[in-house]
């Protein structure tokens, strides 16, 4: 039931993810190119998506824990560092480069197009080498977000 | 690439993500963030942790299905960028992603509505990047 319950949470991400335009690059490089043919179509999915988990995180927070128990786990790191700062920074410029971020990219797989699992086959990688080239530390749980 | 303004649309879809943010905390007491979901089913550290990750990935490669079957059209998705550039964005994806513990997803919808002090810092940071670079590769270098 548990695994039914988050294949459907995934699908609704999913819809929302493709419906929105976060799903297509020519779109996420046009919101950002405020000097040329700007698009600012993604500014109302992030208005959208966080006025929704804004209130709906405070309404089910009323709960003492999860439907399917184990406790609300949220991100303990309160720390602003340079992990965070480079990292971010990093992030960025990637999704600068290819058009595609990670939530957008999984939904994506589900148009079967070559390029987005070559995008995902490029983000394991660079998995890889965050953890050979700054392995985490003690206090960072590191992607819990 | 001219794309069309989607104002509704892209509200809509934004209200079903936080629709699925809601969901999962709801239902696991989890943050929603494809970097960590992604990462955690790369490396699968943690059997328990595994499940529900793949299947929050199988729901979310059956949407645009989905989408197809309701409305008889796959969303529209272009690239248009040439796959070595998929590959060095993707890798510098996948490694600032990890090391700033998060994306879009985990600091940019959840994080903000948390009011996470290391998402209000993360979102404008990765926000400010993406469009300086963008500018540099259409209008300075102008691919």
């Amino acid at each position: 039931m548990k695994l039914i319950y988050a294949l459907f949470t995934g699908l609704v991400f999913g819809v929302g993810i493709s419906i929105s335009g976060m799903i297509n690059p020519a779109k996420v490089f046009n919101f950002f190119d405020i000097a040329g043919k700007w698009d600012p179509s993604l500014a109302f999915v992030m208005g959208g998506a966080v006025i929704v988990t804004f209130i709906g995180y405070r309404l089910v927070w009323h709960r003492d824990a999860p439907i399917f128990g184990g406790g609300f786990q949220l991100p303990s790191n309160r720390t602003i560092d340079a992990r965070l700062v480079c990292g971010s920074a990093l992030f960025g410029i990637g999704w600068g480069i290819a058009g595609f971020c990670p939530g957008a990219a999984i939904p994506a797989l589900g148009t079967g197009r070559w390029e987005v699992v070559l995008f995902l086959a490029a983000v394991t990688v660079g998995f890889f080498l965050r953890r050979l080239l700054a392995p985490a530390q003690p206090h960072a749980k590191v992607a819990s977000s | 690439m001219e794309s069309v303004f989607t104002p509704y649309a892209s509200f809509g879809g934004g209200l079903l993500i936080g629709f699925g943010a809601v969901l999962l905390m709801l239902g696991l007491g989890r943050i929603l963030g494809a970097t960590g979901i992604m990462s955690g089913l790369v490396f699968a550290e943690n059997a328990a942790e595994v499940s529900w990750r793949a299947a929050m990935v199988v729901g979310m490669i059956l949407a645009p299905g989905l989408i197809s079957l309701v409305t008889g059209q796959m969303p529209e998705l272009s690239v248009p960028v040439s796959p070595i550039m998929i590959v060095i964005g993707g890798v510098i994806v996948g490694l600032g992603a990890s090391l700033g513990s998060g994306c879009t997803s985990g600091h940019g919808v959840c994080g903000l509505s948390r009011m996470s002090a290391r998402s209000f810092v993360a979102v404008p940071t990765f926000m400010l990047t993406a469009a300086i670079t963008v500018f540099l590769i259409r209008h300075v270098f102008g691919a």
